[in-house]
C-alpha cells in the first residue's frame, strides 16, 4: 500500500468474478499504479482468457489453482498466492447462486451453496487473515449481499449462506484490527454481472462497476461495512424490523 | 470432507507488535519494535531475525515507509545515543557518536567548544543513523556536500553479525557509499566519527530578498548563492499567473564574533531551543485547502522583508522555525500528507518551470515549498543530491494527487532528474529504478553483504530493493 492507499498487490479470490475484476481495475484507474494481480481460481479456459485480457490491459497477473470446495488445497492456494511478495488487498468474491427452489428440496444442491458460499468463505477468511497478520498490513474486502441481511423465502439458501459469511467477515475485521489488518464487508443489491445473467434485473440494480467503484473508495477510507446501492442500507434496516407477518407478503 | 485433512494453521506469531509509520502518517504497518541499548541486542536481534527481517529505525522522520517493517523487526536506536568522544583540538574537530544521537542533542554538545555540525536538515530531530542512511542534506548543501561528506568512519553491523568499521576511501570504500544514503539496507550503523566546524557565535548574519516571480528567483539564486554558505527560497505555490513562483529567498553565513551585536557578544555560544507545545491530534482532513492555504502563502510572504541585508538570526529562526511545534503534521488530518521532492539538472530549468506551473496549476494546495540549488553530489550510490535545482512541496492527501505525481515522475524523468527516497512514500519499483543510474552496483553490494536479505523495510519491499 502506498501513501496515496493505493495496493501494489491485489489478490481475487474468485479470479474470474466479474465484481473482482471490477475492483482490480477501478484500483489501477485515474492515475494509480496498476498493481499487481494475483488470480485464484479454478484452472481451465475462464481463468486464462481473464488473464490474458488482463495482460493486454497492462497488468503484470499470476494465477493460482483455487477450488472452493477442497477445503485441503486452501492453505496452499493462499501460501501460493502470497509466495510472490506482500498482498496489500484480497477480495473475496467467489460464491454461486445456484436454483433457489432446488436448493432447499436437493440435499446435495444445498450443500454446494453451503460450502461454496459459507466455508469456504470462512476457512480461506482465517487463512488469509494469517497470512495478513504475519506481514503486519492488509485489508479484505469480503462480498456479501443484502440477501443476507433479511434472509427471504425466495432464496433462502443462498441468503442464509451469505449470512453467515457476513457475519463471519465482520467479526473477522473486529479480530484482525489490531494486528494492522482491516476488513470491508460489501452487501450489494442485485449486480448484473454473470451470476445473474438472463434475470430480470431487480429494483436498484448496479453494474459491477458501480460495486467496485464504492468498494475501492470505501477500503480506502478504511469503512468496514457499504451497501451498494448506499440506499440499500435504509432499504435494509426498514425490512429488518418488518414483522414476519407481514414480511412473507412482500413481494421479494 | 475430513477435518482432519485440513492443515492446522500457525497461531498469528506475537501479539507484540505496535503500527508504525513515518512522518507523512501515511500507509502504516505493524511491526515488532525492539529497543536496542547496546550493540549485543543489535547483534541478538539479527541472530532472531524471522522472515520478514530487520530494519533500524531512528526519530523516524522520514516521510514514508523507509523506518517501517510490517510484520518484521524495526529496532529503535534512539536509546543508543551517547557522545562517545569529543575532540575540539583535533584538525577538523570530530566527534564519535553512537548512531542513535540526535543532531540536536550533538548540536547542544558540541555548541559551547564552538563547534557545529557540518550539515543540518530542515529538523534537527533526526538520528546520525538516519542522517547517513538517507545521507541528509542542509540549505548549504551547494558550499558543504550532503552529511556522507562529513562522516570520516562508522562501524556498520552486517548480517552475518560482523560489525566492519568503513571508511570513504580505501578497501572499505565500497560498502561504506553504499551505506551512506542506503536506506538502512546494507547493515546497521551503530557509531559513526563526524567532522565537526568550528564556529565563533550561534548566530548567522542573514539577508533576505522577496522576489517578483518565478524567474526573478531562479537568476538571483543562479548569480548570487556562492557569497553564501547557506540559501534557501520558500516560495508561493498558490498563487497562480503573474506572480507565480513569488518567494522569499533568504541566504546566510555563520556570524561572526565582530558581527553581533554587543549584548549577544558576551554570550556567543549560547542556544536556548524554545518549544511552545505539542499540536494535538484533533484536525480534521481537509483543513489545509486553497482557502488556507492561499491565506498562509499570501501570510508568509507579506511578513518577509522586500530586501534586508545583514540581519542576525539565531539557530532557531534561521534553521528550523518548525521544530517549535512538535508534531506539526497532525494539522494535515487522519489522512496525512506526502512531500514530494525532486531535482534535476541545472540544464532543465524550463521543465522546473513547467513543474512549477504543474504543481500552482493542479488545485492541489501546498505550503511549504522549498527551493533550493545542489552543489556537486557524492560516492553514495542511492544518495540524492546532485547538481541541479531542487523542489520539495508538501502535499495533504485528496483525491487526484496520483495523477499529479505521476504527471511530476515523468518530468522529472526526462530531465535525467530523480526523486528522495527520505521523503518518498509512493514510487513504483519500476520508475525509481529508473530515477537512480547506479541501482545496480548498489544491488549487487547488498547481495554480497546480505545474500539472505535480512536487512528489509516496507520502502524496501515497495522498490525491489
Ligand atoms: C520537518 C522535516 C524537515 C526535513 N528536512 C530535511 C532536509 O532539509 N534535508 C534532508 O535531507 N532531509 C530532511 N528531512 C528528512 C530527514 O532528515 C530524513 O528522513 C532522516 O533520515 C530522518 O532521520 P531519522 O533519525 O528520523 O531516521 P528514520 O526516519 O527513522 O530512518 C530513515 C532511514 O535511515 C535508516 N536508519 C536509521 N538509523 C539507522 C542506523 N542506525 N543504521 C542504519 N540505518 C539507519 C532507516 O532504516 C531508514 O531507512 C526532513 C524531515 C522532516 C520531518
Ligand atoms: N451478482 C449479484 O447480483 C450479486 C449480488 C450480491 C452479492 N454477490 C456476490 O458477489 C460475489 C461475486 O459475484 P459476481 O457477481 O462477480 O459473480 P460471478 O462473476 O459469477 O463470479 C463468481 C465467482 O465465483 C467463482 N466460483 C464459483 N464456484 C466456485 C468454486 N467451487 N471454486 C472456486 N471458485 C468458484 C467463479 O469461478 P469460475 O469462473 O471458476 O466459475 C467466479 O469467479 C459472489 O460472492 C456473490 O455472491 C453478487
Amino acid at each position: 500500500m502506498d501513501a496515496l492507499g493505493n495496493p501494489r498487490s491485489v489478490l481475487l479470490l474468485g479470479g474470474t468474478s466479474d465484481i473482482a475484476l471490477a475492483v482490480a481495475r477501478r484500483y489501477g484507474a485515474s492515475g494509480a499504479p496498476r498493481p499487481r494481480l494475483v488470480l485464484a481460481a479454478r484452472p481451465g479456459e475462464r481463468r486464462t482468457g481473464v488473464a490474458a485480457t488482463l495482460r493486454g490491459e497492462g497488468f503484470e497477473v499470476g494465477e493460482v489453482d483455487f477450488e472452493a470446495r477442497r477445503p485441503e488445497t486452501h492453505a496452499a492456494t493462499v501460501e501460493q498466492a502470497f509466495a510472490e511478495g506482500d498482498i496489500d488487498v484480497a477480495v473475496v468474491a467467489f460464491g454461486i447462486l445456484g436454483d433457489a427452489e432446488r436448493a432447499w428440496v436437493d440435499a446435495e444442491h444445498a450443500l454446494e451453496l453451503a460450502e461454496v458460499n459459507f466455508t469456504a468463505p470462512v476457512h480461506t477468511g482465517v487463512l488469509l487473515g494469517q497470512a495478513m497478520s504475519r506481514q503486519g498490513h492488509g485489508q479484505i474486502i469480503a462480498l456479501s449481499s443484502v440477501a443476507g441481511e433479511r434472509v427471504r423465502r425466495s432464496n433462502f439458501v443462498y441468503g442464509s449462506t451469505k449470512a453467515g459469511m457476513d457475519g463471519f467477515y465482520l467479526g473477522l475485521g473486529e479480530a484482525l484490527a489490531p494486528h494492522g489488518v482491516k476488513v470491508l464487508v460489501v452487501r450489494p443489491g442485485f449486480v448484473r454481472s454473470k451470476m445473474t445473467e438472463g434475470m430480470d434485473p431487480a429494483p436498484l440494480s448496479v453494474t459491477p462497476e458501480q460495486v467496485a467503484e464504492q468498494a475501492v473508495a470505501a477500503a480506502r477510507a478504511g469503512k468496514e461495512l457499504i451497501w451498494v446501492p448506499g440506499a440499500f442500507r435504509w432499504v435494509m434496516t426498514v425490512l429488518r424490523h418488518v414483522p414476519r407477518v407481514l414480511f412473507r407478503r412482500l413481494p421479494i | 470432507m475430513s477435518a482432519a485433512t485440513i492443515p492446522p494453521s500457525p497461531a498469528v506469531e506475537t501479539p507484540a507488535t505496535v503500527p508504525l509509520h513515518g512522518w507523512g502518517r501515511t500507509a502504516s504497518t505493524r511491526a515488532h519494535l525492539t529497543a536496542v541499548d547496546s550493540v549485543a541486542d543489535a547483534v541478538a536481534a539479527l541472530r532472531h531475525a524471522g522472515s520478514r527481517g530487520v530494519i533500524a529505525r531512528g526519530l523516524g522522520r522520514s516521510y514514508g515507509d523507509a523506518a517501517q517493517n510490517g510484520g518484521g523487526v524495526a529496532l529503535d536506536f534512539t536509546r543508543l545515543n551517547r557522545i562517545l568522544t569529543l575532540d575540539a583540538e583535533g584538525e577538523p574537530p570530530t566527534v564519535v557518536v553512537e548512531a542513535g544521537v540526535s543532531l540536536d542533542a550533538l548540536m547542544k554538545a558540541a555548541l559551547p567548544l564552538g563547534l557545529w555540525i557540518p550539515v543540518l536538515p530542515g529538523t534537527r530531530q533526526v538520528t546520525v543513523g538516519g542522517a547517513i542512511g538517507a545521507d541528509v542534506h542542509g540549505k548549504n548543501h551547494h558550499t558543504q556536500g550532503s552529511f556522507g561528506d562529513h562522516v570520516l568512519s562508522m562501524d556498520l553491523l552486517l548480517a552475518d553479525g560482523e560489525i566492519r568499521t568503513l571508511r570513504p576511501e580505501g578497501e572499505t570504500a565500497r560498502l561504506f557509499w553504499a551505506t551512506v544514503g542506503g536506506m538502512g539496507l546494507t547493515g546497521l550503523v551503530l557509531r559513526a566519527t563526524i567532522a565537526l566546524q568550528r564556529v565563533e557565535s550561534a548566530y548567522f548574519s542573514v539577508d533576505t530578498d522577496r522576489t517578483r516571480d518565478l524567474d526573478d528567483l531562479l537568476e538571483r539564486m543562479s548569480t548570487g548563492d556562492d557569497a553564501y554558505t547557506y540559501s534557501v527560497a520558500w516560495f508561493d505555490a498558490v498563487t497562480r499567473g503573474r506572480h507565480l513562483g513569488r518567494a522569499v529567498l533568504t541566504r546566510g553565513n555563520k556570524a561572526r564574533l565582530d558581527e553581533l551585536p554587543a549584548k549577544l557578544r558576551r554570550d556567543p555560544l549560547k542556544f536556548t531551543a524554545p518549544a511552545f507545545g505539542t499540536i494535538p491530534d484533533v484536525f480534521p482532513n481537509g483543513l489545509v485547502n486553497r482557502a488556507t492555504g492561499k491565506a498562509f502563502s499570501e501570510f508568509w510572504y507579506r511578513k518577509a522583508p522586500r530586501h534586508r541585508v545583514g540581519e542576525i538570526q539565531n539557530i532557531t529562526q534561521f534553521f528550523h522555525p518548525l521544530d517549535i511545534v512538535a508534531e506539526w503534521n497532525r494539522v494535515y488530518g487522519s489522512h496525512g500528507f506526502l512531500q514530494y521532492q525532486f531535482v534535476v539538472p541545472f540544464s532543465a530549468e524550463d521543465a522546473f518551470r513547467r513543474a512549477v506551473v504543474m504543481i500552482a496549476e493542479s488545485g492541489h494546495v501546498s505550503c511549504l515549498n522549498v527551493l533550493k540549488r545542489f552543489g556537486p553530489g557524492n560516492l553514495g550510490l542511492l544518495s540524492f543530491p546532485m547538481p541541479g535545482w531542487t523542489l520539495t512541496v508538501d502535499l495533504p492527501i485528496t483525491d487526484g494527487l496520483d495523477r499529479l505525481c505521476r504527471q511530476l515522475d515523468e518530468l522529472v524523468l526526462s530531465e535525467g532528474g530523480r526523486n528522495y527516497l527520505a521523503k518518498d512514500s509512493r514510487l513504483t519499483a519500476d520508475t525509481f529504478a529508473r530515477m537512480y543510474p547506479r541501482l545496480q552496483e548498489f544491488l549487487a553490494v547488498r547481495r554480497e553483504v546480505d545474500p539472505d536479505g535480512v536487512f528489509r523495510s516496507d520502502l524496501s519491499r515497495r522498490l525491489g530493493l
